[in-house]
């Protein structure tokens, strides 16, 4: 193997002063990265810091010439113009949603696209003994015509690495490969990356599970708002999960918030022994034994990172409107209450505004003012019939106290920017004069201004006695807004800070390993 | 022009098919030597495609809430046997038969609606075997034989109003339903104009709302005269009047009532309508089962017009009415679509029909043109939705909107922010 490099041990890959541009916003500011033949490199970072751009850079994803900087590699300056060209060169991302096809067997899919051919007619036999070997080598023990929606994820995942092997793999990119997985799978294919790093096969990892990077990493390079911040090699420099953490958030806070001053009543909110199934696999939950309250004008925070369940469980409380209900009770006023549709989670004085406005929040084809009204047509009709001057006096109103702005109330949604669209089903949920409001995600995709905007109108919610919780993955925002924060990892709460007793790193903590810490 | 264009609504399509329908109409005028707007021919078009147009009815709320049905033809031909037996054999009155009739296209809607909403099969699949089991069942009970019905019956598909007052030349019933419709129109439209004024809402001048009263009602009351001018005997068919009552129902139904909103809710984006707490399986039902009882009422006035029952009734006219949704502005993937909308897209693929037929042009022709109307139609849509709603109207009239309004008055208030970019470009 060449390389330039004069070190001691060689350089496989560097990143250069990689800059990616997107109209009006640099994902990617300047960032570099080396990784050494046959290391376990971790990249590190919260959620929108640019790990995975960088990766989609590196496999061409993103073609040479859409972005600054070089990629050498094995001594060369590349210029991928698409995946098929990095996978040749012996580069394979493994993408968090895996790219199997559940209907073909593990053979077909490891081979697909690139299938053993004898003058056009795909060699069945050789591809059959190939597999045998490649499944060996990744430690699965399954027939070749085993149907993938047969097997569970965590055996997807090593037929994706099979399948990465047999395409001669120098550098294998696992995105988040442990996300879905349980304790003992995720355990194994660990053991298998380090199987491969002895075998001289390079992995770079990206993983939130830090106690895993801990584990199997030999150097972390940190990603901090589209810029690299630091190189640092686990052993040498004593690596530790909080060193992790510090790297991550280690932003100062801004003042974004307006000056709020809690006015917290009695608990009147109450969800115990929350315990909810996933809705297609079978023995997987995605909420276990959850318990939380909320008082009376009480901001309440959930941080967790993506996938550890704060969606599942708002919405499986919001009307079981996810998963498969296993037990738990909720409690209103200290008097237990069963809610099964949306409807009753409504009629119960419940809201809940989506994480992803435009594929669960929003009728793209509706104007402001029929959105506005959605969840509480009743209030503004007499014997079923819509009275559309109340409809419009109520758009009006909401236009005008949450300073949304459009040209008129009649405008289509889909015209409206990320952060009107927010206020317009913030308007729409308090339309429906909720005694409980969940905002999920209530700011993402939201410019800085807007924000400021939202963040008062929450806390003005707050002040009119409402309970509101807001699920984040920004920790400034949740440590700027919220009066308590509980945490969740992997679906069950680990842990509840008051206000005064939450740092980012506290939090990030919490939010990162299964430890559970003494509720407050 | 831009003025016009809010004479009709927003919706550029069915506002250009309002315009294809009109210059259709002068055409085949012209092009007939005026045989086409005559009472006999006006009678006829409305008697001829009543049925479609109930249909279109009920098919635009089932596009609408994002399904299809192609089961309408054979329902309606099981329904219209069903029926002319049970007047023959057991001696029911018609009216009994009517309401016969009703109950069997619920029950059979309610089947139907039952697979789409709460088995979850795509409409597709239960109305294609509906379609093959109710044609089934229609040429079994009927044993293929064609069965008459009586004269009162014949009623519903073939009668007019009847003759009563003074002579004063035109059948006075048409003439006064004429006039009310007019009235009502005016009505309605100056009493709307002016809540929404007190409202502040904005509102078209006074002078478009005039002309698209005098537009409106001059068509209306043109109608009336052809209607209650016809050689004796005739005037405003009993179909056309089931027809306009309907419209008028369903049309109220779908833009003002709650279900109606959730009808379009749930085509829209059925998971945000369900996390707004409507009960979208309820609406699925309701819709397809709605579907079913209107093509039953189609079979049996198909079945009073052409006096008798056949085994072949109502072939082919599930695609005559999804064409006319189509061609009336509704979108394929739902959510999208107006009851007036689907009426005049029916009315279009009628007003075609019939001209092309007085023309003396053949069905091969026939068949020919009006699949590359529906093509067409479909196609101005997908070119102004994938221009940025940049229609050929609206080509025509950029220069003058410039000048009428701020040049953009939607130009984003924000900047976009790094997540937004990369959650586009991912």
């Amino acid at each position: 193997m060449t390389s330039q490099t004069t070190q001691t041990e060689p350089i496989i890959l560097e990143m250069r002063s990689i800059t990616k541009e997107f109209p009006g916003v640099k994902a990617l500011d300047n960032v570099s990265l080396r990784v050494k033949a046959a290391e376990i490199h971790a990249i590190c970072g919260e959620n929108g810091a640019g790990k995975s751009t960088l990766m989609k850079v590196l496999s061409g994803v993103y073609p040479y010439g859409s972005y600054d900087g070089d990629i050498v590699y094995q001594g060369q300056v590349q210029q991928f113009k698409d995946i098929r060209a990095s996978e040749h060169a012996g580069i394979v991302i493994i993408h968090q949603e895996l790219a199997l096809i559940p209907e073909l067997s593990i053979m077909e899919n490891i081979f697909l696209g690139n299938e053993p051919t004898k003058r056009g007619v795909i060699n069945w036999a050789e591809a059959r003994l190939r597999s045998l070997d490649l499944l060996a080598r990744v430690g699965l023990r399954e027939d070749p015509d085993t149907p993938i929606k047969e097997i569970g994820v965590g055996k997807q995942q090593l037929v994706e690495i099979a399948k990465a092997l047999n395409k001669s793999v120098k550098i294998l990119i696992l995105d988040e490969p442990t996300a879905a997985l349980n304790e003992s799978d995720s355990q194994h294919l660990l053991d298998l990356m380090l199987g491969l790093k002895a075998k001289g096969i390079t992995s770079i990892i990206i993983s939130h599970k830090l106690n895993e990077i801990e584990q199997i990493a030999d150097s972390i390079t940190i990603i901090r708002d589209g810029k690299s911040i630091e190189t640092l090699n686990v052993k040498a420099d004593g690596v530790d999960e909080d060193r992790i953490i510090k790297g991550m958030v280690g932003r100062t806070l801004e003042s974004r918030f307006p000056e709020h001053t809690p006015k917290i009543g009695e608990v009147f909110f109450e969800v115990k022994d929350w315990t909810v199934g996933h809705p297609n696999v079978a023995d997987r939950l995605v909420c276990k034994n959850s318990s939380f309250f909320v008082r009376r004008g009480e901001i309440v925070g959930f941080a967790g990172l993506m996938g550890a369940g704060r969606t599942e469980l708002a919405r499986s409380v919001f009307g079981r409107s996810y998963g498969r209900f296993i037990s738990g009770h909720i409690y209103k006023d200290g008097k237990e209450i069963t809610l099964k549709t949306v409807r009753q989670a409504i009629d119960a004085g419940l809201g809940y505004v989506t994480e992803d406005r435009k594929s669960l929040g929003l009728n793209l084809l509706d104007d402001i003012k029929t959105t506005t009204v959605a969840a509480n047509l009743r209030k503004i009709s007499h014997n079923s019939v819509v009275d559309l001057n109340q409809e419009f006096t109520v758009a009006e109103q909401y236009r005008k106290s949450l300073r949304t702005k459009t040209p008129s109330v009649e405008e289509g949604v889909a015209k409206l920017s990320g952060g009107n669209q927010q206020k317009v089903v913030l308007a729409k949920w308090m339309f429906t004069d909720p005694d409980l409001l969940i905002l999920d995600e209530p700011t993402r995709g939201i410019d800085v201004g807007a924000k400021y905007e939202i963040y008062g109108i929450i806390q003005q919610l707050a002040n009119q006695g409402k309970g509101v919780i807001v699920i984040s993955s920004e920790l400034p925002e949740l440590l700027g807004l919220s009066d308590r924060i509980y945490t969740i990892f992997e679906g069950a709460i680990t842990g509840v800070l008051n206000k005064d007793e939450a740092s980012q790193e506290s939090l990030m903590k919490l939010m990162t390993s299964a430890r559970k810490a003494e509720a407050a | 022009m831009n003025a016009l264009k809010k004479l009709f609504g927003g919706n550029t399509r069915q506002f250009g098919m309002i315009f294809a329908l009109v210059a259709l109409i002068v055409f085949f005028q012209i092009a007939t030597d005026g045989r086409t707007l005559t009472p006999g021919n006006v009678i006829n078009l409305f008697n001829g495609n009543s049925y479609i147009l109930i249909l279109a009815i009920g098919m635009v709320l089932v596009i609408i809430a994002g399904h299809i049905d192609l089961s309408v033809g054979s329902i309606a031909a099981f329904v219209g046997v069903t029926v002319a037996l049970a007047i023959r054999d057991w001696g029911i009155p018609w009216y009994a038969g009517v309401l016969l009739g009703l109950a069997l296209g619920a029950l059979i809607g309610a089947w139907q609606g039952w697979w789409v909403a709460y088995v979850g099969i795509p409409a597709f699949i239960v109305t294609l075997a509906g379609m093959l089991l109710f044609r089934g069942f229609n040429q079994f009970v009927g044993k293929s034989n064609t069965i008459p019905v009586p004269a009162d019956f014949q009623y519903l598909g073939s009668g007019y109003l009847p003759e009563v007052g003074p002579n004063t030349g035109f059948n006075n019933l048409t003439l006064l339903l004429g006039i009310a419709a007019a009235a009502f129109v005016v009505v309605g439209e100056l009493r709307s104009r002016a809540r929404a004024k007190a409202l502040g809402a904005e509102v078209p001048e006074m002078w478009v709302t005039a002309l698209k009263l005098v537009l409106i009602c001059g068509a209306i009351l043109y109608a009336t005269y052809l209607f209650a001018t016809g050689r004796p005997g005739t005037s405003f068919p009993i179909p056309g009047l089931i027809l306009a009552v309907l419209v008028l129902i369903y049309g109220f139904i779908s833009s003002r009532t709650v279900l109606g909103r959730h009808v379009y809710a749930v085509g829209g984006n059925r998971h945000a309508a369900e996390l707004s707490g409507v009960q979208s399986k309820k609406v699925n039902f309701l819709v397809m089962m709605n579907m079913s009882i209107l093509a039953g009422l189609a079979g049996m006035i198909f079945v009073g017009r052409s006096t008798a029952s056949g085994p072949f009734d109502g072939v082919g006219w599930e695609l005559d009415a999804i064409a006319a949704v189509f061609i009336g502005g509704a979108a394929v993937t739902g959510g999208v679509g107006t009851v007036v909308g689907s009426i005049i897209g029916g009315l279009v693929m009628a007003v075609l029909n019939n001209g092309l037929q007085l023309l003396g042009v053949g069905a091969d022709l026939t068949q020919i043109i009006k699949g590359l109307v529906l093509l067409i139609a479909v196609a101005f849509d997908v070119y102004n939705k994938s221009q940025g709603k940049k229609s050929i109207i609206g080509l025509l009239t950029q220069n003058f909107n410039r000048k009428q309004g701020p040049s953009n008055p939607n130009q984003p208030d924000e900047t976009t922010s790094t997540k937004e970019a990369i959650a586009r470009e991912a």
